[in-house]
């Protein structure tokens, strides 16, 4: 029984809660390095983005509820997410349109380009600040949970309860319907190819007759559909907030460099790895330890590793060690 | 038009830009921006040693400026009586621990021959090595933690002096936080030298999160270490290296002459210490900025350019890249944090949770590359433009955006969000500036030579 209340106790409070983060890590890393891939460049933009796609989910769903409508047991937000996708994608052909476009004619250099998304992620945080202000929105609306604690304890009869939020759950499910969708994407259609081809091989590609506006074009509505999908999904489990979207940058990074710039399977396997690691190391391992150890051995502490201020610092140190000793990442990125 | 006129133009505009705050708004507005544009100089000279001799892409400026304002407090502040005995002690070698273990992990893995053997040995030395360190480490911070809470519970910091002075008499001057300022370079400068060690053979996009990163951690240490700077409780009261306001306005002679000169001894008493702070930051800004001159000019600083455009070529010419970039990212730093220190000391307060890292990191970059990178004299215009910019580009917003909304209903919704968002601006401002420059003047104001 203790066994069990661990095991509990652990998915509740570590595994749950991982898992969400990490999908959300994965769309986020996705994003960059298809960028990384393809454009390029490492983009400081692109916590920006998702801050932006999930502010006009936020607005459009607000605009929704006034009107009345609703999506049932799940949050109105998800029906704002399409309109939401398609007007970040608007921003991001302009942006590449007025300001990407002319270095890449120019064949900058990589570094150059990262300040011009330096520029970008400015005028993007400015604009999210500008529209919706600096402050905490909450736009979830919906059934909460999927299965409560109270539930759980009447259904299972154990001490302890698991939780899983509605928002969780939809992480999960929609996170496995864009990777899914991308891997079709990339893997079954010509422009998926030529955008693979591209990556590979730039000049082979343009030798074989890919037109490169063309890859480019796409690969900005993908990341787009990512970014905002991401943003959304993070807004809907903790709140929107437009600076935090900025601190993800980290995280996000951390997971597309762990996996292999370039990568998009690393991107998922490094947003899982960054968010595993974050949530066990700053977990307080009392509660589990507690059932599974003999009564007088039981931990008087909280045996947490690190204190929750401290994820970052996480995140930074798996970063490292992975380019000390893998510099190309887990799954064989690009190294330049 | 040559250059040194050129040049001198662009000063001139940028200061008579500052000069009319002074008519329009109010001396004490024109001095802050001026003292402010001073630091920021200062931090753009730093990232202007790394970025534009070296070429190395540090976006982990706002790490190093926060060091910089940390080592004020753990200079200047007056030691916490009973801190040392209590716990400082136990914190020290807990710390050499953490270090010993570290060095110990290091060295195993460069003594022992790679297999399971060695992966053992550094796991179990880990892992030993964290439980001695947190063993020692909570019961002393907490120890420490514990003495008079409210109105401290850190270390303190060295100025011994400052522990006689009563709180009922008026406040003087203490020169010991001039100390404070190198202090911060040198603090800065360790820790570079620590980062650039493990993080300066990557290449330039990872370097870039790997700097990110580190800022952000060492914000974290700062926000949550409560035993060093008392954290997210602030540290204030610093002492100031020159007059008071209350103490000049207490002073019979200051006021007779302020009345002389046809001020109101209050705001002649403020604009008095800020053209004090003027004058103190102005020697360290030229300081550096002859310093970095000379050295851009010397061999070294010629080298430095070579490394920068060609690294292969100048490494087949034998130059040691990886060290020399190590060297410049230390000093680099160390300016930062000298900027850090001022700052701190200016404001008289460290506040972790103010450190931002548009503000600290980004917006130096945008100095930098505005005024010209790789250029001195331009980082040095870069950031007493940018710095007027990022201050005055809220007021006109609010005006703009009351002359936009002029023509709207009194209390309607729009107007009044448009109103309260003037002061985002100067994000987007910033933005637009930056791309343009980028864009149509890449090598900025005053290019490089």
């Amino acid at each position: 029984m203790d066994f069990l209340n661990a095991i509990v106790a652990l998915s509740n409070f570590v595994i749950i809660p991982a898992i969400a983060y990490g999908s959300q890590l994965a769309l986020g890393a996705l994003g960059v390095t298809l960028i990384y891939g393809i454009l390029r460049f490492s983009n400081f933009a692109h916590g920006d983005t998702m801050a932006f796609g999930a502010m006009l989910a936020v607005l459009i769903t607000w605009w929704f509820q006034s009107m009345g409508m609703s999506f049932g047991v799940l949050p109105t937000a998800l029906l704002a997410l399409p309109f939401a996708i398609l007007g970040t994608m608007a921003l991001m052909l302009i942006t590449d349109r007025v300001v990407y476009r002319f270095y890449r004619e120019q064949k900058a250099k990589p570094v150059i380009l990262v300040i011009v998304s330096m520029g970008v992620m400015f005028i993007m945080n400015g604009l999210v600040r500008f529209i919706i202000g600096p402050n905490d929105q909450k736009f979830a609306d919906g059934e909460r949970f999927i299965i409560s604690v109270r539930e759980f304890k009447a259904m299972t009869g154990l001490k302890e309860g698991l939780a899983i939020k509605t928002t969780q759950g939809i992480t999960v499910v929609v996170a496995i319907i864009c990777v899914v969708l991308l891997f079709w994407f990339l893997n079954r259609t010509r422009t998926g190819k030529s955008m693979r081809a591209y990556s590979d091989n730039e000049d082979l590609a343009l030798l074989s007759g890919i037109n490169p506006e063309r890859v480019v074009m796409y690969t900005w509505l993908i990341v787009a559909a990512l970014a905002t999908t991401a943003g959304v999904l993070y807004g809907l489990d903790k709140s929107f907030k437009p600076f935090v979207y900025f601190q993800l940058l980290l995280p996000i990074f951390a997971s597309a460099i762990v996996g292999g710039l370039g990568s998009p399977l690393g991107a998922i396997a490094g947003g899982f790895v960054i968010a595993f690691s974050e949530v066990t190391i700053t977990y307080a391992w009392k509660k589990v330890l507690k059932y599974l150890m003999p009564e007088n051995l039981e931990p008087s502490s909280l045996v947490q590793l690190l204190s929750t201020d401290y994820k970052f610092a996480v995140s930074f140190v798996i970063l490292i060690v992975v380019l000390l000793f893998k510099p190309t990442g887990l799954f064989k990125g690009k190294s330049v | 038009m040559s250059e040194p006129v050129k040049n001198t133009v662009l000063f001139v505009l940028v200061f008579a830009m500052i000069a009319l705050t002074g008519f329009m708004q109010s001396w004490n507005v024109a001095l802050l921006i001026l003292n402010m544009g001073l630091i920021s100089a200062i931090m753009a000279l730093g990232v202007n040693l790394q970025w534009g001799f070296a070429g190395l892409f540090n976006v982990g400026v706002m790490g190093f400026v926060a060091l910089g304002g940390l080592a004020v407090v753990l200079t200047s502040a007056a030691p916490v009586e009973g801190a040392w005995s209590a716990g400082g002690w136990r914190i020290v070698i807990a710390l050499l621990a953490g270090a010993g273990t570290i060095i110990g992990t290091v060295m195993v893995r460069q003594r022992m021959a790679a297999g399971r053997a060695r992966n053992i040995a550094t796991v179990a030395i880990l892992a030993i090595g964290f439980f001695i360190y947190r063993g020692i480490f909570d019961p002393a911070v907490e120890a420490v933690e514990a003495i008079n809470p409210a109105l401290q519970g850190n270390l303190g910091g060295l100025n011994f002096w400052a522990l006689g002075r009563t709180a009922d008499e008026l406040p003087r001057p203490d020169y010991f936080v001039l100390v404070a300022w190198p202090m911060g370079g040198l603090l800065a400068a360790g820790v570079a030298w620590l980062i650039g060690k493990t993080a300066l053979g990557l290449r330039s996009d990872y370097l870039a999160i790997a700097t990110l990163g580190i800022a952000e951690i060492i914000i974290a240490v700062m926000k949550n270490e409560d035993w060093l700077a008392r954290g997210v409780k602030n540290v204030s009261g610093i002492p100031r290296p020159g007059p008071y306001e209350i103490t000049l306005q207490a002073t019979t002679s200051f006021v007779s002459r302020a009345e002389g000169l046809g001020l109101d001894p209050t705001t002649a008493s403020s604009i008095f210490v800020k053209l004090n702070y003027s004058v103190l930051f102005a020697v360290v800004l030229v300081l550096i900025f002859v310093m970095a001159q000379l050295a851009l000019k010397s061999p070294w600083g010629r080298m430095m350019r070579a490394i920068r455009d060609n690294e292969v070529a100048a490494e087949a010419m034998g130059k040691d890249v990886t060290n020399r970039h190590l060297q410049i990212f230390v000093l680099g730093s160390a300016v930062c944090g000298i900027g850090g220190a001022m700052m701190t000391t200016l404001d008289g307060q460290l506040t972790p949770g103010t450190y931002q890292p548009l503000r600290y990191t980004f917006l130096i970059w945008v100095m930098v590359i505005v005024g010209g990178s790789g250029n001195n004299l331009g980082a040095v215009l870069g950031g007493f433009l940018i710095w007027f910019l990022w201050v005055q580009v809220e007021p006109m917003g609010l005006w703009l955006m009351q002359l936009i909304t002029s023509g709207m209903a009194e209390g309607s919704g729009l107007k009044k969000h448009l109103i309260d968002s003037a002061a985002h601006m100067r994000l987007l401002t910033m933005g637009v500036i930056l791309l343009l420059v980028l864009r149509f003047s890449p090598r900025g104001l005053i290019p490089e030579k």
